[in-house]
């Protein structure tokens, strides 16, 4: 027989929640220092097999890390949800409570709420290994007595003590028979009222609901209950605060004595890894040395995602241009055909082709979290980037958004304050993401003269510098700008742990990296490829008798005739639908230097900024899947503006071009994140007109200075 | 003593000090749950290299926080 249980895992940030949780679901996932980085739910299942020959099912969540029961971000409302409302579809049957057993005192604290709450659970001490080594004692029964929960040892690095845990799940254990400290003495009469009107498990649940009443969605859909329970709060005059901070004190008070009572420390040694963390941080966070080696960190990551990375995307690229062939080749022609490999496959590509980097940088990153470093960085650059509206964590999505703005934006979110976290995720897509390397790559090329100074630094090299550099400005002077407008919802603040240096785990930055993979393909992926469907449509088709004229001279042409192929497909794109709206938009984008065919490829590239490349060289009649860029940039070159005879690519033109793509939205991914990470379509539409409004002036004003 | 009360801000680098009260509610919470609790000893290990946030070590930890956060804490230094 199976039966199932739904378990939770909650702990401090740090206590070794997510280790554990690859342990027991195998499944692994991110492991960071990084304090708070476990936000998303996280769900895994075993198996257990018990004596009685019956198999449990079990059911696994790991719930963000919190030091209390009391929501105070986003994230910490997750584990006050699931735990204290019982309808709540995560809900478990045994929560699974994990203490950093080097940290006794402050992870008893959470625990003691969760033993008050009145349903199974089971108290983890972890770090096993570490309160060993420094010669400390716990009396794993005298706890597990006071508690009144079951207690295991643990070190779930190695493993140890994972089987008890697991006999524990399964062993139908029973609810705590008493109160930690009973909270219906802080407001006995709120905590009797509102238990005679909803039915509860305990005083405890009554205290948080009177705490917490807004964030209950229990009462979502009995709001009639909610006024009255805020009622009762009213006639006795309940204060949130005043409530909160009598019942910490009281446990702490209470936790203290315990604490006392079980652990022995018997000859206390200093631990090795404080004062190696000691140490390490006096070079790490020197106030120039930190800043250097931050730094220097930063140039390798910069030279790996650019250097490195360059030679896996040339394969993809050629697989992708190999596949594309085959499959033409394969497939009668016509629409089908062409939908494939135009449509799908070219969007696909442009998906894939970007998975180098993202590997590589967050590579990095995984590192740096996992060992620690990045709450360092954190606490280096907090008062730097709090000028800006920024916070010290806000340097992670900055960093990301150099490989992709999708992962970058999701990884703000372990930014506590919502301002705070809300401009980061509005000026990260300014960061110049590595779709507009192609872009910037053509354009340079086209118009910047291949100088060399001092024989090494190339006039190119340092464009493309400048161009980066130039995102990043405007970045934070978006923010800057941003603190004025966007109104603060809660006040924030930058309270964190930092933790112990410790070394990676190699097999879990694997987890990690793949995890950020599989965001940006599911996030980025689908929309790429989807507007990419799109897109081919809009240049596939067109109105009228001259774009079927000129599509049927296409199909009978002489396929030996490149050159009259590329003309008749570089004529056909004039007439289609993206065409006519490249020339529509030609008045508007003209003060920009843009003609009509620059417009084609800005309506094509808004699907992701890359597709200009593609484009041109369809416009310029290059021809074929295999984009040859010298040949791209050499018809570009050749090109004549209509009205002046002046060549169209000009200096001029090309800076304007790429201001603007260093500033306009042109991602539909972003935007599609930012609404799901904001929760309404405001924020993305206001990021794009921001950016819009930005691209077009500052393009403007270039063109009008060079030309 | 009342009058030697300080702001955990005002506690130079490598001094100890008890911590007393708390000048704001939301932080007050906040720090009290992370266990910087009346009569815990905090040790100011650390500034950032612009002189803000700092580093503390209290009970069994080290935390950071902001100057404008930690004058929010009361601390007498004991001498
Ligand atoms: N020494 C030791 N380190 C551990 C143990 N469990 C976890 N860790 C390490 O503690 C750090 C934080 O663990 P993690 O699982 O990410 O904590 P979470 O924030 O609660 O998810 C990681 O570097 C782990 O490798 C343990 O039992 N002993
Ligand atoms: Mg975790």
């Amino acid at each position: 027989m199976i039966k199932r249980l739904k378990v939770s895992l909650v702990g401090n940030p740090n206590s070794g929640k997510s280790t554990l949780f690859n342990r027991l679901t195998g499944l692994n996932q991110k492991i960071a220092n990084f304090p708070g980085v476990t936000v998303e739910k996280k769900t895994g299942s075993m198996t257990i097999g018990s004596s009685d020959g019956s198999d449990y099912h079990i059911d696994i969540t790991d719930l963000p890390g919190t030091y209390s029961l009391y929501p105070k971000t986003l994230e910490e409302q997750i584990p006050f949800q699931v735990l204290c409302d019982p309808t709540n579809e995560s809900h478990p049957d045994v929560t699974v409570i994990i203490a950093d057993g080097t940290n006794l005192k402050r992870s008893l604290f959470l625990c003691s709420q969760i033993v008050d709450l009145k349903s199974p659970a089971i108290l983890v001490v972890n770090m096993m290994d570490q309160v060993t080594k420094s010669g400390v004692e716990i009396n794993f029964i005298r706890l597990s007595k006071e508690l009144g929960i079951p207690v295991i040892p643990m070190n779930a690095r190695d493993g140890d003590g994972i089987d008890f845990l697991k006999n524990a799940i399964i062993s139908n254990i029973s609810v705590p028979e008493n109160d930690f400290i009973d909270t219906a003495l802080f407001a006995p009469e709120v905590v009797q009222s509102i238990r005679q009107s909803v039915k509860l498990n305990s005083n405890y649940v009554a205290f948080q609901i009177a705490n917490n009443i807004d964030q209950i969605s229990f009462f979502n859909d009995r709001q009639e209950r909610r006024a009255q329970i805020k009622e009762i709060l009213n006639r006795y005059g309940f204060d949130h605060s005043i409530m909160q901070a009598s019942e910490t004190l009281k446990r702490y008070e209470v936790i203290s004595l315990l604490v006392k009572q079980v652990l022995k420390a018997k000859n206390a040694i200093p631990s090795k890894e404080k004062t190696f963390t000691r140490k390490l941080d006096n070079l790490l966070m020197h106030r120039f040395w930190g800043y250097f080696i931050f730094l220097a960190i930063l140039f390798v990551i910069f030279q790996a995602v650019f250097a490195w990375a360059a030679w896996p995307m040339e394969m993809v690229d050629q697989a992708f241009t190999w596949m594309s062939i085959k499959v033409h080749d394969a497939i009668p022609e016509g629409v089908f055909n062409d939908l494939l490999v135009e449509g799908i496959l070219a969007g696909l590509g442009g998906v894939v082709i970007f998975i180098p980097q993202i590997v590589l940088l967050f590579t990095f990153i995984a590192i740096l979290e996992d060992t620690g470093y990045m709450a360092r960085v954190s606490f280096m650059m907090d008062k730097l980037l709090r000028r800006f509206g920024l916070n010290g964590r806000s340097v992670i999505p900055l960093i990301s958004g150099v490989a992709c703005a999708v992962p970058a934006i999701l990884s703000a979110r372990t930014i506590a304050s919502w301002k705070e976290r809300l401009i980061t995720i509005l000026v990260t897509p300014l960061m110049s993401c590595s779709a507009r390397l192609p872009v910037y790559a053509l354009l340079i090329s086209l118009v910047v003269p291949d100088h060399k100074y001092l024989g090494v630094i190339g006039l190119q090299g340092l464009v493309l510098f400048a161009l980066y550099l130039i995102g990043f400005i405007a970045a934070m002077g978006s923010a800057l700008l941003m603190k004025f407008i966007v109104k603060a919802k809660e006040r924030s603040y930058f309270i964190m742990e930092i933790p112990v240096y410790r070394m990676p785990r190699w097999k879990n930055i694997g987890y990690t990296i793949v995890e950020k993979v599989r965001v940006f393909i599911f996030e980025a992926g689908k929309v790429i490829v989807a507007i990419s469907v799109v897109l081919w449509v809009l240049s596939s088709s067109g109105p009228g008798a001259a774009f079927k004229d000129v599509k049927s001279q296409l199909e009978t042409a002489d396929p030996a005739d490149t050159e009259l192929q590329n003309h008749l497909a570089a004529e056909k794109l004039r007439l289609s639908y993206a065409g006519i709206t490249g020339r529509a938009i030609e008045p508007i984008i003209e003060p920009l230097g843009f003609d009509w065919k620059i417009g084609i490829a800005l309506i094509t590239s808004f699907a992701a900024r890359e597709v200009f490349v593609g484009t041109m060289s369809t416009i310029y009649s290059v021809g074929g899947s295999d984009e040859d860029i010298a040949t791209v940039r050499e018809k570009m070159m050749a090109e004549k503006n209509d009205k002046t005879g002046l060549p169209q690519y000009n200096l001029a033109v090309g800076w304007s071009l790429m201001l603007f793509y260093a500033f306009a939205m042109q991602c539909m991914s972003t935007m599609a994140v930012v609404r799901r990470e904001t929760g309404s379509w405001k924020w993305p539409l206001i990021q794009f007109a921001f950016m819009g409004v930005l691209a077009y002036i500052s393009s403007f004003i270039i063109y009008r200075i060079l030309s | 003593m009342r009058g030697d009360f300080k702001k955990l801000s005002e506690i130079k680098l490598g001094e100890s000090a008890v911590i007393e009260s708390f000048t704001d509610d939301t932080m007050k919470l906040k720090l009290l749950e992370m266990g910087c609790l009346p009569g815990e000893v905090v040790t100011v290990t650390r500034f950032a290299p612009f002189g803000d946030p700092m580093a503390i070590a209290v009970a069994d930890s080290m935390l950071s926080l902001r100057m404008s956060e930690a004058a929010n804490v009361l601390v007498s230094v004991r001498s």
